[in-house]
This record gives structure tokens, C-alpha cells and sequence, in this order.
């Protein structure tokens, strides 16, 4: 899984056979793999096939049994609590499928959080807390508590949370997952854009094809292993055609 | 789907008669539409001229009168693993054809997860090409590609559920 980048930029992510068990529960039994900088990478694969797991542990919440994660230049097992719980809270965003903004804090109170805890001074924290809105936009919305957000509403300004700290790599677990096909969309959408523009890596851990469809490569969990698709020739993934709807129209079936 | 290449996988996994066969392809993918007699030997001649199975005389027929019976050729594997192996472009009439490849690879004890995830990234690539294409795109270009990319994931549902089953319809190949 470990492709080369062309330019020979470096990975932000780097894991080797990251194992670990809950009890009996082999949850991870050697998972390697890549993320480069303003690369999407989707994480599909059955419910309970360690997706989860594997997102946890990339980010440093759950520790391997065994195996390694270097996020950067520095190997997260080689760091000591406090030191990987602060590269955290500056590397690394999260979103979830729902429910993690704070029920009593307004949507902007909710965005400022992580620069505060960051050591930005309050009124910055303010000021970029509201371009962050504004960038997803739902800056309208800065007033309101969480309960009175649509969850596609609810959905941006968790990304905006998560993104406003401007890490390096964004951890998202079904962001979609309680969505509606259109929300999902408009969701994605920001997601993706924002990340690139920020050269933002993502982790997307998700079930929904059209989901996983905004990432720029996927890799499939079964049994805490990644599934390779085996060593077919799949379709050529050259984006320089894929910008045209030539391609598409070129399956008669399709298009009507 | 490819009826040549799904007789020769059958033929793999048993030499036979053309009656028998003819018999066995519609127990799996008959359907509605069995396959005519005409066809199954006008394809076993295509096989043959093109050194994909070899044909004998003799041996007992379950009926039917027909005295040959076929088997593959060194040849006739490799074509069959191929076929298998090599996912079809995503297309709604797509379905048969990764049926047959999946049966006949349960019946050959080939890797049928295998060819599903194959099948599976293949799908899922054209998804994100798809996907791209609808950036910056008119609304009537994001709806007409919303159409297809709903087709495909419907392929891939079925993909799934089906990768999720396989160990059920290996007994039933098996068994049956
Ligand atoms: N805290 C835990 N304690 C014990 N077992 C756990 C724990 N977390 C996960 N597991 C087990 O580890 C395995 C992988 O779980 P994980 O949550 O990573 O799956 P998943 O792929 O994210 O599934 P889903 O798609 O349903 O969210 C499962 O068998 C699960 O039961
Ligand atoms: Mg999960």
C-alpha cells in the first residue's frame, strides 16, 4: 500500500503492521500504510472489520500491540502521553458521525474550543472561529446551539471545528453517516475542497460508496487486514481524463 | 454475460457432453432464458477451432444423442482465469457476467472473494472519476452523472452482499 509519490514528497502518515487486540479480538493483524499531504484516502470495509480501530490508532488515541505510526517526522510510540496528546490536539482534527458538539456551547464557541486549548489568544480565536464558519458556510449559524443545527448544518460546523487549527491530518468517521444524500454531498464536498486547499491528509472512514467516491484512492479492511484487490489491472485512475465526461458517456448504458 | 467463457468454466470444472452441459448452465444461469442447443455447440466448435478444449468420442451422456464429450486445455485454464480475474467495465447489464465468474470460481475453487474486490476497486474507481467529472460541472452534467454514480453503487451493493454470502453459495455450488 505504500505507493511512491511521483514527486518523491515524503508521507505524513506512515504505518507498518500496526497490530491489536481487545481481549480476544483481533481487531488489527498487520495493517500498513501511507497518507500523503493533501491526499484523500478513503477506509471502507464490513461493520466491525476495524476501521475504527485502525482510525483511533493512526491518530494516537489507541496504542498498537505492535507495529509502528509516524505522523510527520515523529513515531507516536516514541512520545510520551503528553507529548502525543498535544501533537494531537495541533495535528490532528476529528469529525464524527454525530453528536460531537458540545450541547451547551453555541456553534462558534464550539469552533474556538481547539485554538483555546492551542494557547490562541481569545479574540483571534474568535475572529478565525467565524472565517472558519464562514469558509463552510454556515456562519450565519454562529449564534445558534447545537440542537437548533440542521445535521447538515451540525455536520459543517464540526468540520470547521475540526479544521480550524489547520492540521495536518483530518480523522473522519462516517462524516456522512446521518446525512441525507444531498447534505452528504454539500458536505463532502467542503470537506474535500478545504482539505486540499490546505494540503490537509484525510482519513475517511466510511460505508457509503458515494462517500468514499471524493477520496482520491480507498483501501478495503476485512478482518483488521486491508484487502487488496489483488494484482489485476484495475481502470486507469489518470485524472486528466477523468475532468471530461468522455469517459462517461463512452458507457451507452448510462447515459440518458 | 459471456456464455463462451462460462461453458468453457463449467467444462473446467467437469468434462462433459454437450447435452449435459447445455444442462448444466441452465441449472446455474438458465433463468428464464436457457440456452439453445444451437448456440452451445456452435460455441464448443468456436472452443476447439480455437484450441480451448479438445474433443473425445465415447463416454455415457445423461441423454441426448450426442456420442462427444469436451474437456479444457492447458490453454482453456489460463483463457477461464483471465476471464475471471479481469474486472468488466461498471455497465448495468454487468450483473450476469460477475455471477457466472463468481460460480464458476467457486466450482473451479478459485479465489471468488478475490475477483469481487477486483470487480469491487474497479467500481469504486469509476465512482471517483465520475465524482471529479461533477466539479464545476452544469447541474444538468451533475444530475445526468448522480444517475450513473447511483447504478454503480447499486453494483456494488450487490457486490458486497454477494462477497458476504459467498461461503452460502459455495455450499449451494457445491451441494447442488
Ligand atoms: N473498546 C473495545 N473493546 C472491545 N472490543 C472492541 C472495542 N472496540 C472495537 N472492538 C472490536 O474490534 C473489532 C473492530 O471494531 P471497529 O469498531 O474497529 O469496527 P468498524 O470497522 O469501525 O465497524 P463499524 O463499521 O460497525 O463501525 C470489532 O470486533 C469490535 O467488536
Ligand atoms: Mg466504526
Amino acid at each position: 500500500m505504500s505507493t511512491p509519490d511521483a514527486q518523491g514528497t515524503q508521507p505524513l502518515i506512515r504505518a507498518r503492521d500496526l497490530v491489536l487486540n481487545f481481549g480476544q479480538t483481533q481487531a488489527l493483524r498487520g495493517i500498513s500504510l501511507d497518507v500523503y499531504p493533501g491526499e484523500v484516502l478513503a477506509v471502507m470495509g464490513p461493520s466491525g472489520s476495524g476501521k475504527s480501530t485502525l482510525l483511533h490508532t493512526l491518530a494516537g488515541v489507541l496504542v498498537p500491540d505492535s507495529g509502528t505510526v509516524r505522523i510527520g517526522t515523529r513515531v507516536l510510540g516514541e512520545l510520551d502521553q503528553a507529548t502525543r496528546d498535544d501533537l494531537r490536539l495541533r495535528e490532528c482534527g476529528f469529525v464524527f458521525q454525530s453528536g460531537q458538539l458540545l450541547p451547551d456551547l453555541g456553534a462558534l464557541d464550539n469552533v474556538t474550543i481547539p485554538l483555546l486549548l492551542a494557547g490562541v489568544r481569545r479574540r483571534e480565536a474568535i475572529d478565525r472561529g467565524r472565517a472558519e464558519l464562514d469558509r463552510l458556510g454556515v456562519g450565519q449559524y454562529g449564534a445558534r446551539y447545537p440542537a437548533e443545527l440542521s445535521g447538515g448544518q451540525a455536520q459543517r460546523v464540526a468540520i470547521a471545528r475540526a479544521l480550524v487549527t489547520r492540521p495536518r491530518v483530518l480523522f473522519a468517521d462516517e462524516p456522512t453517516g446521518a446525512l441525507d444524500s444531498l447534505s452528504a454531498e454539500t458536505t463532502m464536498v467542503a470537506l474535500t475542497d478545504l482539505a486540499r486547499a490546505d494540503g490537509t491528509a484525510v482519513v475517511l472512514v466510511t460505508h457509503d460508496a458515494r462517500t468514499a467516491a471524493y477520496a482520491d484512492r480507498e483501501i478495503i479492511v476485512r478482518d483488521g487486514r486491508i484487502s487488496a484487490g489483488i494484482g489485476v489491472p484495475l481502470v486507469d485512475e489518470n485524472p486528466a481524463d477523468a475532468g471530461t465526461t468522455a469517459g462517461f458517456s463512452a458507457h451507452p448504458g448510462f447515459s440518458r | 454475460m459471456d456464455n463462451a467463457q462460462t461453458l468453457l468454466g463449467l467444462l473446467e470444472a467437469a468434462p462433459s457432453h454437450g447435452y449435459d452441459l447445455k444442462g448444466e448452465y441452465d441449472r446455474y444461469f438458465g433463468g428464464q432464458k436457457p440456452l439453445a442447443f444451437g448456440q452451445v455447440y456452435a460455441t464448443l466448435a468456436r472452443l476447439i477451432r480455437d484450441g480451448l478444449i479438445l474433443e473425445a468420442q465415447g463416454g455415457e451422456s445423461s441423454g441426448g444423442p450426442d456420442r462427444k464429450s469436451y474437456s479444457v486445455t492447458a490453454a482453456g485454464r489460463v483463457r477461464v482465469r483471465e476471464w475471471m480475474f479481469t474486472p468488466d467495465t461498471p455497465e448495468p447489464t454487468l450483473q450476469s457476467n460477475l455471477f457466472a465468474k463468481t460460480v464458476i470460481a467457486l466450482l473451479l475453487d478459485e479465489d471468488a472473494a478475490s475477483l469481487l474486490d477486483a470487480q469491487r476497486a474497479c467500481h469504486q474507481a469509476r465512482m471517483r472519476e465520475l465524482t471529479r467529472a461533477k466539479r464545476d460541472a452544469d447541474l444538468a452534467t451533475i444530475l445526468t452523472i448522480d444517475h450513473a454514480l447511483f447504478h454503480i453503487e447499486a453494483d456494488l451493493r450487490w457486490i458486497e452482499l454477494t462477497g458476504a454470502r459467498l461461503t452460502e453459495l459455495r455450499a449451494g455450488v457445491r451441494g447442488a
